[in-house]
């Protein structure tokens, strides 16, 4: 990929520079552009959830008000503060590699992933009480105590939107992952270190996702 | 270091030595590269296979209906034909035929650049798109789709056939598209060749910028609506079935959410190929540069706020039937902003009826039947009647085949030269033009009749008194095909030729034709530097 025939003098200074690009600044503001046209489907994905969600919530008020009430508030809120303090990490770590920083920058992308990795912890015990308790999606439903007909719905909801928001995060760790690696190997400097910088903003996205899940499934009557 | 392309003296190269079709052999060199060219060749020899494949179905379906009842196929099959046909060509062809094979190979070359922004994006969204379609085929394998390219519910959510794996191919279809759409408007923001500002780019940018932003905007709705099916059939959540407390006509909103801003993903960048072709071969700078460029972006606007008129009868609410109806006019304005833009620019121009130029003009007049009959579906009462007809069918593969598939054969001749480095035979490609011309309207003008006369779409069945017009389509899609059958003929032919394409075969003044045919690996031996705009054609020494 990084075609150092062309100007080999000049190119040797910038190892990740790709051919196709004529300078590191140009290949930096593309791949901005790409991310946040990525974050762009992004939204628009999961917009369609909340659409979906909203449409069917009005039509169901009373079964959506009841099946929230199974949903553990302590539990939703310790997430959405670990996954705060994990989109705080990974800003230290941008600025980290932004201040030429390695050792910096590897810590806090430790402690981002460790963030998330809490956060999946405490998804699972959330994951598995549900369905102990029978609520499930769908056809899948056995709730056997009190309920509001149509509960089955709101659930089908909670678990495919935390569902794809959790797979979302194992996405981000998979890449903070790969941004660690090349940490450690010590490919960043403060001249190029754009792919912390991307995938920061792919988890403050994925955070953010979280911030407006929480309300509208937890706490919303 | 950089070279100045003076207007005078257009560089004319001949055919090259080493190229990026032989600079490097293998198989495994074309599956692991990442050069936007043979990126685009791999995806056009794919499109044109899925092409093949929907066309197959289509002559099957038209065979079916030549006679009422049975005619070779029982009606299960016939379902799932006219689902395969739609699906097919929809999914694996038009959608990334412009933008991901063509536009893939010129894009780059139009803007000067060496390659698109992110190469191994691009590699990727080839790769998914295969995946896309091995899912596709699975479903075929596995007992077939039967519910129509649209997948309505509720009967997609209990139809037996292989629905789920359909839908995941469509979904899976999904992410390819956005990836060359990502990658395209990067590729536009970033990568313009010195001297090159939004104003002096070639029209093709602009109408795959258009594209772009609502391949970005509008497929992860589809997307998501597609998960929602998929759960659906798998976990009966309940939101599109009515037993459950759910809603089917929420599943129509949200898949024409995407799928009406897509027909736009179909025609911009046919638009985009007209705007090219008329000019070089009209050797007249193009009028309204700014109205076209602008245009594309407002049809673009306009694609997201025009879904409902697919829902005039199926209950929505009287008011946004209206105000969808009147949304669904302003379509109108655009559309014919181009069109009359480029009948200006052909007025008075030194026309060169070539191969391209025929299935530019092709389409003016075909994109003009197919425009206005739009109107007449836009319009409330009128859709009442011609809901769900033939009419419907003959308007869309008027704007579908007679625009996009044409403006794609136009830029497929336009740029076969350069693709490959050969010359095709020009007197077939005006046998197979005429031929195509004429089957095509043979096939969809009786369509148009027999839905003003009532006959309801996807019908196996239907009234003698419609045999007479349904057999006259059917003969009308056998020179359609022969037309189409030709045309794969002699370029496929012309690949055994040697390379004898010069670097500039048409006179056309964007930057793809100062690179030799088929251009070097890097595109440019210098990058080049933009000195005139790409359609200056009366600057001294350019006229013809």
């Amino acid at each position: 990929m990084s075609e150092t025939a062309a100007q080999p003098g000049r190119r040797a200074h910038e190892p990740f520079l790709q051919h196709h690009f004529a300078e590191p600044e140009q290949q930096v503001e593309a791949g901005k552009i790409g991310m946040w046209l990525f974050l762009v489907t992004e939204v628009l994905l999961f917009g369609g959830l909340f659409v979906a969600f909203g449409i069917m919530q009005t039509r169901h008020p009373e079964a959506f008000a009841s099946a929230h009430h199974h949903l553990d508030r302590i539990m939703g809120g310790l997430n959405t503060i670990v996954l705060l303090s994990s989109s705080f990490t990974m800003v230290m770590a941008v600025a980290a590699a932004a201040a030429n920083k390695r050792k910096q920058l590897i810590v806090f992308l430790v402690l981002t992933l460790v963030f998330a990795g809490v956060f999946l912890v405490v998804k699972y015990f959330e994951y598995s009480h549900k369905f102990h308790d029978g609520l499930l999606p769908g056809k899948y439903y056995s709730f056997q105590g009190e309920s509001v007909p149509g509960e089955f719905m709101f659930f089908s909801f909670y678990f495919m939107m935390t569902g794809l928001h959790g797979i979302h995060v194992l996405a981000g760790m998979g890449a903070i992952g790969w941004v660690l690696r090349r940490a450690i190997r010590g490919d960043f400097s403060n001249r190029y270190y754009a792919p912390v910088d991307l995938v920061g903003l792919y988890w403050h996205l994925v955070d953010l996702i979280w911030i407006y899940l929480f309300p509208l499934l937890y706490l919303i009557q | 270091m950089t070279e100045v392309i003076t207007p005078a003296a257009p560089v004319h190269r001949g055919p090259a030595d080493l190229h990026y079709l032989n600079e490097h052999r293998g198989l495994r060199s074309w599956l692991t590269t990442v050069d936007h060219k043979r990126i685009g060749v791999m995806y056009l020899w794919s499109v044109l296979l899925a092409f093949l494949l929907g066309g197959i179905f289509a002559m099957l379906v038209r065979l079916e209906l030549l006679t009422p009842k049975k005619t070779i196929i029982e009606a299960d099959a016939y379902n799932q034909a006219f689902t395969l046909h739609g699906a097919i060509m929809i999914f694996l062809f038009i959608i990334p035929a412009i933008p991901a094979a063509l536009g893939n190979f010129v894009l780059p070359l139009l803007l000067g650049a060496k390659d698109v922004a992110f190469p191994r994006l691009n590699l990727a969204s080839y790769y998914v798109y295969v995946i896309g379609a091995l899912f596709a085929l699975g479903s075929m394998l596995t007992g077939g789709v039967d519910t129509g390219w649209t997948f309505y519910t509720p009967y997609s959510t209990t139809s037996n056939t292989s629905v789920s794996m359909m839908t995941m191919a469509a979904f899976i279809l999904g992410f390819s598209s956005i990836f060359t759409g990502v990658n395209f408007i990067a590729t536009i923001h970033k990568l313009r060749a010195p001297g090159m500002s939004w104003h002096t780019m070639p029209l093709f940018v602009w109408g795959t910028y258009a594209t772009a932003v609502i391949q970005v905007l509008a497929t992860p709705v589809l997307g998501i609506t597609l998960l929602l099916l998929l759960m659906e059939r798998v976990w009966e959540i309940g939101i599109f079935d009515p037993r459950l407390g759910g809603d089917p006509v929420l599943f129509q909103h949200f898949f024409w959410f995407y799928s009406h801003p897509a027909v736009y993903i179909m025609i911009l960048p046919g638009m985009a190929i007209i705007s090219e072709v008329v000019p070089t071969f009209s050797k007249k700078t193009i009028f309204g540069y700014k109205a076209i460029a602008y245009s594309s972006v407002a049809i673009a606007f306009v694609s997201f706020l025009v879904w409902g008129h697919h829902m005039f009868t199926s209950g929505q609410s009287d008011l946004a039937t209206a105000v969808f109806s009147f949304l669904t006019f302003l379509v109108a304005i655009p559309s014919a902003i181009k069109v009359f833009n480029w009948l200006a620019t052909m007025y008075r121009g030194s026309l060169d009826l070539k191969a391209p130029m025929l299935y530019a003009i092709m389409f003016l007049l075909l994109f003009a039947i197919g425009g206005l009959t739009g109107i007449f579906l836009g319009t409330i009462s009128v859709d009442v009647h011609l809901h769900d007809t033939y009419f419907v069918v003959a308007h869309f593969h008027y704007v579908m085949m007679g625009g996009t598939v044409i403006a794609f054969l136009a830029g497929l001749h336009y740029w076969w030269p350069k693709m490959f480095g050969r010359m095709y035979s020009e007197s077939w490609a005006r046998v197979a033009a005429a031929l195509i011309f004429i089957g095509f309207n043979m096939t969809f003008i009786p369509q148009f009749i027999m839905g003003s006369r009532g006959m309801p779409r996807r019908y196996y069945n239907y009234l003698d008194q419609f045999q007479p017009l349904h057999g006259f389509s059917t003969f009308g899609s056998w020179v359609l095909g022969l037309g189409l059958l030709i045309v794969a003929g002699y370029l496929l032919g012309s690949l055994r030729k040697r390379c004898d394409a010069p670097g500039s075969p048409w006179g056309g003044m964007t930057l793809e034709w100062t690179t030799s045919s088929p251009p070097i690996t890097h595109n440019f031996e210098t990058t080049p530097v933009l000195t005139h705009g790409p359609y200056d054609y009366s600057l001294p020494g350019r006229r013809a």
